[in-house]
């Protein structure tokens, strides 16, 4: 049967395939408490579909096997059949119950990585925006009062909450390894929840196709040792230059930049628009103050954080 | 503007194209005078409103689609095959997926579904014509100027580059200065509009126009599938009409609908796009999910099994499809709430289509399963497609859909449901419609030749994508370097494309030889279906029944050859048809001049044209036309010569 051929050299493609990456495949190796949710859930997934798989693959060998015209009879005629009631009431109520069970994950998955990880329940997060402009990514630290672009370094084993917009068109950030992502835009703020349980350099990448530089968007995310974070804090802050109002307009403008450090940050003369400087308020947890402010008065606040493009 | 901003230059590539269009569009008008062919086109083509040859130049201007759009394809296989490839830059390999995909969508998939439903809705409730024949030949003309115009974006001005879901602020004036993105708002207008109009006619035509006795649940599951097909286009292309103007407005007139500043809302671009663009995609498989159920119940010569079922299914997966839509942005930053209500609504529809893929199995099961091609795509259809619905299943999961979001999984998820979806029930359809319209079959081996080459191609070009999404690789990235390891998977993907290419340069080598070869003296029935259509001759005459026959259940004409009863009785009576007319192909004609000058902006001769378009309507509104009569006399010697061709029957 060469169907059942098919399905089975599927199979061990698949099998050769996953053996013969010798690291495991990026989204299945998390590093952190969110990416680790993500992770398990979609092995979860992976094998309920597999199940699925494996019956429908099962009926349907068996069907063209045994009802297959050249080993019936020629004087074989089929039976007319309108339905059988049971039958469809089975294959209805089962994935009735599956889809209540994936929901059920679904929900629980979500509202556990939209918000700091349990292992860091009473650790205060510490805030790093990242915006985005062209093809580069800033990083503001508003605690320490320093910015990078291209590169981020926090410390691990603490809660980072990530707060995401963009100079641009929609980006959207992702270090798979730490968490899932989420869409940087222009008019609001959106927060991700993540945190590194190992000191370590992860790949960190626009995911949302912005442009002709959208391939070499990418960004190295590395979470260090608390003693090596305030080294590095201090250095910058020591050795690095200030990042004053003209050189932050001509990065925005540029295309592709290299990593950069400042000892200062964009936020102080550029607000992100969050708060008063907000766009819009899309109805999600932006985590700002302004959640339930009403529409009217953020259109009224928005011209103010958007002129950069007016120069 | 300068002659060099509007003629795309620098690249070698879009050079070719532009001497190979020079070249056919010099060849076909020399070809059509030298065989002294212009009133033959003319005639019997360009001004028909038959709906079986509507059908058909729906169907070539689909393949010709299908050949542009797999170029895209090809192409950007080739670029990602290697790491660090330089074939392609990103700006021309950007503007090369976008074309894939609207082009894929919506000039092949489309028009490749609506020219099967032309060809056979009709036939299949015992009708002569659709409910407006020429308003019919409006909406190909419509499609085919706008699928016309978007592709001549390639060579002249610049192809849209902003993907084909055109997101806002990256489509806006700003960040996409050139014409491209006034290309994509204007055809996919021009086209939409045809669209709409298919819509409204095919929903009348199947309300009002079915035979005697044919009732709702007893019309053949195609038609089933059509008629909710329909209903959905109605409701889903009015979100497109009105996204596209706003981003005319935009782009073109200096408003700010969805622009970073002024009160303008990215996102709600988003949601107007996804609003249409959801539903669209049950308007490609639905019509598909027909096809299967015709074809699958053909060959293995049994009734399609929980027939009310499957009706059913596909009703609840109409209305499912119009609140589904934010699944498309999970990562947007809405809250858990609302992305586990748009999770809960996109995974029920895993149950109606479920059921559906089990009827299926169970149509087949205790039948006597004949392997013919069209068969053949309908049996691959299930296995391969369940690996697309499961892994949508996967992807409706809002919080692993964070992992998946704009990665390759994505990618192979929805070919995985589009290609054995909507493609394979097409090309099934096609191989098992074609000797209904033209009267000769499709050579079987060169058929199943080229079913194994594309459904086991198909398999090496798209699972690897799975594989390499979740390890991370982005989708839309025209090059990787080679320290991201995604390699060695995506040269397997480039093998699996080339596999794909032969097996459509068979298919389209079978039309070749069946055309020239394949013997000619079939009967009409020649797959020995179940549904009306194969009541009549093949190939079916211009007024598709001479008798209207009379329905009393579903699957009329398999048991009325068991019983050996005829469907119709009676006497030959003069058959009102509509007149041909020039009017369609002239407005199509005036939409692309109108729609090429509003592209550039170039607004007098645009108004000129908007005029013109006007004027046809105004020429119509005072038209009297009120078709023709084919005499009795001319039935009986049509008849008499189609029987006379065919031995057996």
């Amino acid at each position: 049967m060469k169907k059942k051929w098919i399905a089975l050299s599927l199979f061990s493609i698949t099998a050769i395939l996953l053996a013969g990456c010798e690291n495991p495949l990026l989204i299945l190796d998390p590093k952190g408490p969110q990416a680790k949710i993500l992770s398990e859930t979609i092995l979860f997934s992976i094998a309920i579909m597999a199940g699925i798989l494996f019956v429908v693959y099962v009926l349907y060998t068996v069907v063209l096997v045994k009802y297959r015209a050249s080993k019936l009879d020629d004087d074989y005629e089929p039976p007319h059949e309108e339905g059988n009631k049971w039958l469809e009431i089975i294959w209805t109520a089962i994935p009735v119950i599956i889809v209540i069970v994936l929901s059920v994950v679904t929900v629980s998955s979500t509202s556990k990585v939209e918000q700091k990880s349990v292992a860091y329940a009473d650790e205060k997060p510490m805030v790093i925006y990242a915006s985005s402009s062209n093809w580069k990514w800033h990083f503001s630290y508003p605690e320490e009062g320093i910015e990078t672009v291209n590169y981020v370094n926090f410390p691990a084993n603490r809660p980072i909450e990530f707060r995401l917009y963009s100079f641009g068109p929609i980006t959207s950030f992702w270090i798979p390894q730490l968490a899932g992502q989420k869409y940087a835009m222009s008019d609001m703020v959106n927060t991700i929840h993540m945190s590194a349980d190992v000191p370590g350099s992860f790949i960190g990448k626009n995911s949302n196709f912005s442009g002709e530089g959208f391939a070499k968007m990418e960004f190295e995310a590395q979470s260090l040792s608390d003693a090596d974070y305030k080294e590095w804090v201090n250095d910058v802050k020591t050795t690095a230059p200030k990042l004053t109002e003209d050189e932050f307009d001509e990065l925005i403008e540029a295309e592709h930049v290299g990593r950069k450090t400042y000892s200062s940050n964009h936020l102080e003369f550029k607000p992100a628009p969050e708060g008063e400087n907000s766009g819009h308020n899309h109805g999600g947890n932006t985590s700002t103050e302004d959640q339930h402010e009403d529409h009217e008065d953020m259109d009224m606040d928005m011209d103010m954080d958007m002129d950069h493009d007016a120069h | 503007m300068k002659w060099d901003e509007f003629f795309v230059t620098g690249e070698p590539m879009i050079y070719a194209a532009m001497v190979s269009i020079v070249v056919v569009s010099l060849a076909i008008p020399i070809a059509l005078t030298y065989f002294k062919k212009w009133n033959w086109l003319w005639t019997n083509w360009l001004t028909t409103v038959d709906h079986k040859k509507i059908g058909v130049m729906y169907i070539l201007a689909a393949l010709l689609m299908l050949f542009r759009g797999g170029v895209d394809a090809i192409l950007m296989r080739a670029q990602t095959a290697v790491p660090d490839n330089g074939l392609l830059d990103g700006q021309h390999y950007n503007e090369i997926f976008t074309t894939h995909g609207v082009v894929m969508i919506l000039f092949m998939a489309m028009p490749f579904i609506i020219g099967l439903m032309n060809v056979v809705i009709p036939l299949q409730i015992g009708a002569r014509d659709v409910a407006f024949p020429r308003l019919n030949a409006v909406s190909f003309w419509l499609f085919f100027s706008g699928a016309m115009l978007f592709n001549i974006s390639f060579v002249i001005g610049g192809s849209p580059d902003a993907g084909w879901s055109a997101y806002f602020p990256l489509a806006s004036l700003e960040f996409s200065p050139t014409v491209g993105n006034n290309y994509y708002a204007i055809a996919l207008q021009i086209a939409g509009i045809g669209t709409l109009l298919t819509g409204i006619n095919f929903l009348v035509t199947i309300l009002k126009m079915r035979a005697p006795g044919m009732t709702l649940m007893k019309m053949p599951m195609f038609t089933w599938s059509v008629l909710i097909t329909n209903v959905i286009i109605v409701f889903a292309f009015p979100v497109l009409t009105v996204a596209l103007a706003l981003m005319t407005l935009d782009r073109q007139f200096g408003t700010q609908f969805f622009a970073m500043q002024s009160g303008g809302m990215d996102m709600l671009w988003a949601n107007l796009f996804w609003v249409w663009g959801h539903p669209e995609v049950y308007i490609v498989i639905l019509p598909a999910f027909g096809i299967y159920s015709e074809i699958i119940s053909t060959f293995a010569r049994k009734n399609l099994y929980g027939y009310k079922s499957m009706v059913v299914s596909m009703v609840a997966i109409s209305l499912l499809s119009f609140v589904v839509w934010a699944h498309h942005f999970y990562t947007m930053g809405h809250g858990v709430m609302v992305n586990s209500v748009f999770s809960i609504t996109t995974m029920a529809i895993a149950i109606p289509t479920g059921v559906k893929i089990f009827n299926w199995l169970f149509t087949l099961r205790k039948g006597k399963i004949s392997f013919t091609t069209p068969m053949l795509y309908s049996l691959a259809f299930i296995p391969i497609f369940t690996i697309g619905g499961v892994t949508g299943v996967m992807l409706a999961m809002a919080s692993a859909d964070y992992q998946y979001h704009n990665t390759m999984f994505l990618v192979a998820h929805f070919h995985y449901v589009l290609i054995p979806g909507t493609v394979f029930a097409v090309i099934a359809g096609f191989h098992f419609w074609f000797p209904k319209v033209f009267g000769f079959m499709l050579n079987e081996k060169l058929g199943k030749l080229s079913f194994w080459f594309i459904a086991i191609s198909f398999n090496v070009t798209f699972f690897p994508l799975f594989i390499l999404g979740l390890n991370g690789m982005t989708r839309r990235m025209y090059t990787y370097s080679e320290s991201t390891g995604y390699g060695p998977l995506n040269m397997l993907s480039m093998v699996g494309a080339v596999g794909l290419t032969i097996g459509f340069i068979i298919l389209v080598y079978n039309i070749y030889w069946s055309v020239r070869y394949s013997p000619r003296n079939i009967k009409s029935d020649p797959w020995d279906a179940r549904s009306l259509e194969w009541s009549t001759h093949s190939p079916v005459p211009e007024y598709n029944f001479a008798l209207i026959p009379t329905v009393n259940r579903l699957d009329a004409h398999w048991f009325a050859k068991k019983e050996g009863k005829p469907l119709a009785t009676g006497k030959y009576e003069p058959i009102h048809m509509p007149n041909n007319s020039g009017l369609p192909i002239i407005m199509g004609a005036a939409f692309f001049f109108w729609g090429f000058f509003m592209v550039f902006s170039w607004w007098i001769p645009a108004i000129v044209f908007g005029v013109v378009i006007l004027g046809t309507l105004a020429y119509r509104t005072f038209e009297k036309d009120h078709g023709h009569y084919i005499s009795v006399e001319e039935i009986e010697r049509t008849e008499k010569a189609l029987r006379g061709e065919q031995h057996e029957n």
